[in-house]
């Protein structure tokens, strides 16, 4: 062997523990901090979804404000603040200066956050880049006073660093307040969240100041929050090996009928049982006694039994009406909305649903549509390439419902789309929670909804159309009368205002729309158009000589007459 | 032609017309005008007479019809422009007529009349609809042929001498219903298919030599100069000669002053001279008078064009038509006026048409 530059020990030596900040430090991107522009977006986004969820957990209707000022050229101050219940004092540290410390991760249920790194990703991506501290605060009941804190994290060792801690007389009820320092270039992207966190949140009151001191806010459309989701047990279709070893462990059943039982969903004494005998297993074997192989012949035996599906109980969508109201609310120009809210589904033991909104026309351009993505009432901005809306959309047949589309695009339309995956479990194609992964199930139950949705909308168009060309038939007898009863009064010496008022009384007598749309009375009602066959040429000065008498008589066709012979 | 009479005729036409629809809106009937068919398929060759005449085969034009309804109002708005016109007692030409009916209709953005392209055909529309002519509604069109010779006519108050006018000759305008004929002293009258074959004819004095009146179209024949040779034809008992090009276009020419065209078949019997006679140049006249060298080969169109007028009875049922059409796909040649001229500038006046003039070598 040749020499060795190193050798093993020395390498092992250098080898160490690499501490989650750490490699979040030096992955920004992971966590979507990959770019400038997105920096403040990112605050805005999981501070809003923390207080989101932190009401609604709470039972409080929320009310948000957010701030964004600009220090210098490239560094900004975010502040959001919620009337939310606040965070106990012990907490406070961790939840903003920890990575991966929550309370949603181990649950299934659904959540806005999941893994527990957003707004502590935020404190770190504003400690990296402005060497600011994080300044929160906190009130927990009416009565109390504000715990202050000011945090930076110790990447080293992923835990909280308190620069300062202290009781500040309160300014509000209760709630969280947080307030960061970060690098970032500014863009309008901040209100697009804001907007379609409004519409996928109608209960909620977000008010939001721009750097250049404009207030924008977004009322809320229902007063009421929506029904609790309720946490529920993983269902066996959707179990992995590791998940069901980590189970056998913290279990408290004794038996592998009653683990079967108790720590899953949809399965009662018979199919528990039924499990067992499939995996050809005791079904009074304790479950600690279950090793790898007998683990194996659980799951392919779950996979042969009939499960029933999960409980939907634990999904909150927006709902029919709330979507519907919502979207009127924020596009009140809108010529059409409609909204669908599909029956929950289930791909890999995880229920989920499906909504969609359509908003159409009014001050909309035509012009490819908007998609807005959103999962568990949280919009997705960024990647909307490898998103499932995004390919169930452009699977979608958009021309048969009256829009234009090239293959394989979106359409292209006066119309936003809002498609809405509710589920305990949003399967993010990654850490940054961009866009959802396009399981075929997931993305076959999309386009169902979406071509529910779309045929309500080609029903309305198609109406719209034949209304408008009816009524544009009606305006051609108006628009001639002026001129016919002009020429008329002239070649009579009639009173032309006479004629005139006559013939349009005849046109409101003869030209009726009945009930189905059409209008009655006049002939060619179903042409298209002009068809008058051409005549031939008359006056001297387009008679070019030779060209046009060149028809033979022999050769005549009798020419289409349109005008109908007597 | 005393006009005060052709204009009270056509101011009842259009006052008919009016009461007519404004008859149909008070009965509530739909308002409706109708107008006789000018398709092909309602041109017919009338044997007893030798003209294209239309059909009696008519349709109606549909206020209540949204393919109509455009149409009508312009029919209606050019029959009220009309009797403005007479009303008024001026003329003036289809292009104005255009300009001045063309407006933006109220609270839209369309307009009356799109284009010249739009007003011309309803010009006609109602001349078949009121039985008028365009003429006797006031409308000209540019003017366009060329005549010479020894009369004397009076056009709006003034006499004008055609034998008087230098080197131009007189324009024959657009309308010449309304010209009187003070003297007239010729023979015949000789329409030439070009105007370089009038100038040259013009030049060597050719109308006063042979007593003749020379008219020359510059191409297919305007309805004034077609109106003008009907006029020559039938007042002063006249005989028509027509001399054109050797090929297909020329012989229909001929055709169009003889039995009217087939896009102004209704107005054949006041246009058309069904008794003029076709001079030349002939088939035969390339033989006869050496003119192998300078024929032109006929391109496909021009047989293609010979043999579907073979299919026109005015032509087929005369052999002399058909010896020399079938000599013309035969040899697969035509040949020009100027082809004359192959044997000195001044063969053509001073030889070929005295020679074909004294022989009476005419086709009828």
């Amino acid at each position: 062997m040749a020499d060795r530059k190193k050798t093993a020990e020395e390498m092992a030596k250098e080898q160490k523990e690499i501490s989650i900040s750490e490699f979040f430090e030096k992955n920004k991107h992971l966590l979507g901090f990959d770019n400038p522009t997105k920096a403040l977006l990112m605050c805005a986004k999981e501070a809003v979804d923390n207080a989101l969820d932190a009401c609604q957990e709470a039972g409080i209707v929320p009310d948000i404000v957010i701030k964004v000022r600009q220090l210098k050229d490239e560094n900004y101050r975010i502040s959001i603040q919620d009337n939310g219940p606040g965070v106990v004092k012990e907490q406070i540290p961790k939840v903003f200066g920890k990575l991966l410390y929550g309370s949603k991760f181990h649950t299934l249920k659904q959540n806005r956050g999941q893994q527990g790194i957003g707004i502590s990703a935020c404190v770190l991506y504003s400690q990296l880049t402005t060497g600011a501290n994080t300044r929160v605060w906190s009130k927990t009941e009416k009565d109390k006073k504000t715990h202050y804190y000011e945090l930076q994290i110790n990447t080293r060792k992923n835990e909280p660093e308190i620069m300062k801690e202290e009781m500040q007389e309160p300014t509000f009820e209760h709630g969280t307040k947080i307030e960061m320092d970060v690098s970032g270039r500014y863009r309008k992207w901040v209100e697009d969240y804001l907007k379609q966190t409004s519409i996928a949140n109608p209960f909620a009151k977000i008010s939001y100041t721009a750097p250049d001191g404009t207030r924008t806010t977004f009322p809320r459309s229902v007063n009421e929050l929506p029904k609790t989701a309720k946490e529920m047990n993983p269902h066996p279709y959707g179990i992995e090996f590791g998940i069901i070893q980590r189970m056998l462990v913290g279990t408290q059943s004794r038996s592998l009928v009653a683990f079967l039982t108790n720590e899953f969903s949809s399965v009662g004494n018979q199919t528990a049982k039924e499990i067992c005998k499939v995996a050809k297993l005791d079904s009074n074997m304790k479950p600690a006694d279950l090793g790898r192989e007998h683990i194996e012949k659980v799951l392919t035996a779950i996979q042969k039994v009939k499960i029933q599906r999960p409980p939907t109980d634990c999904l909150s969508p927006i709902g029919k009406e709330s979507l519907e109201e919502s979207l009127k609310k924020e596009f009140p120009t809108a010529e059409f909305v409609i909204s669908r809210s599909r029956d929950p589904d289930v791909y890999r033991g995880f229920p989920f649903q499906i909504e969609i909104g359509i908003v159409y026309g009014g001050n909309l351009k035509e012009e490819t549509i908007e998609l807005m993505r959103i999962a568990n009432r949280v919009p997705l901005l960024y990647q909307a390439g490898a998103c499932a809306t995004t390919e169930a959309v452009k699977d979608t047949d958009w021309k048969r419902y009256g829009l234009n589309q090239q293959s394989n695009a979106l359409p292209v339309g006066k119309m936003i789309l809002i498609v809405h995956m509710a589920s305990v479990w949003v399967p993010f194609v990654s850490e940054s929670k961009e866009a959802i992964a396009p399981y075929p199930e997931i993305v076959k139950e999309m386009k169902l909804a979406i071509q529910d949705a779309g045929r309500e909308l080609s029903r309305y168009l198609s109406g719209k159309r034949r209304v408008g060309e009816q009524k544009r038939r009606i305006l051609i007898f108006e628009r001639y009368s002026t001129e016919v009863a002009e020429a008329l009064s002239n070649m009579t010496g009639k009173e032309k205002n006479d004629i005139e008022k006559k013939l349009k009384s005849f046109i409101g007598e003869r030209v009726k729309i009945n009930e189905q749309g059409e209008v009655e009375g006049i002939e060619g009602a179903k042409d298209e158009g002009e068809k008058e066959a051409k005549m031939p040429q008359s006056t001297e000065k387009k008679e070019k000589p030779k060209k046009e008498e060149q028809q033979t008589l022999k050769a005549k066709k009798p020419k289409e007459e349109s005008e109908e012979e007597e | 032609m005393a006009a005060p009479v052709t204009d009270k005729r056509t101011i009842e036409q259009i006052r008919k017309m009016g009461f007519k629809v404004v008859g149909d809106i008070e009965k509530r009937n739909n308002p409706n005008i109708e107008i006789p068919i000018r398709a092909l398929s309602n041109i017919i060759y009338d044997k007893k007479t030798g003209q294209l005449m239309l059909g009696d085969k008519t349709s109606k034009r549909w206020f209540f019809n949204v393919a109509h309804s455009r149409k009508f109002m312009q029919t209606l708005m050019v029959m009220s422009f009309t009797k403005r016109l007479i009303d008024e007692k001026i003329h003036t030409s289809i292009r104005d007529m255009y300009y001045n009916l063309k407006h933006t209709l109220p609270d839209t953005n369309e307009n009356t009349f799109e284009d010249q392209v739009e007003s011309d055909p309803i010009i006609v529309d109602v001349e078949v609809a009121l039985d008028i002519l365009r003429e006797q509604m006031h409308l000209t069109t540019d003017r366009k042929g060329i005549v010479a010779g020894n009369v004397v006519i009076r056009d709006r108050g003034d006499s004008i001498d055609w034998s008087k006018l230098g080197s131009g000759g007189w324009s024959i305008p657009s309308t010449v219903d309304e010209i009187d004929f003070k003297s007239v002293d010729a023979q015949f009258v000789l329409v030439v298919e070009k105007n370089a074959g009038f100038e040259r004819l013009h030049e060597d004095k050719f109308w006063q030599k042979q007593k003749c009146i020379l008219i020359g179209t510059g191409g297919q024949p305007s309805r004034g100069t077609r109106l003008l040779i009907q006029r020559l034809n039938q007042e002063h008992k006249l005989p028509v000669y027509v001399l054109t090009d050797c090929d297909s276009y020329g012989l229909y020419i001929y055709s169009v002053i003889k039995s009217g065209s087939m896009s102004l078949a209704h107005i054949s019997e006041r246009i058309a001279t069904p008794s003029a006679k076709f001079l030349g140049l002939m088939m035969t006249d390339i033989y006869d008078y050496d003119l192998k060298k300078c024929t032109i080969k006929a391109k496909e169109v021009d047989i293609k064009r010979a043999k579907e007028l073979l299919k026109y009875e005015w032509f087929n049922k005369n052999p002399k038509w058909v010896r020399q059409i079938n000599l013309m796909i035969e040899k697969g040649v035509k040949a020009e006026i100027e082809a004359l001229s192959h044997h000195g500038l001044k063969f053509m006046s001073e030889e070929y048409l005295p020679d074909k003039l004294k022989k009476k070598d005419f086709i009828d």
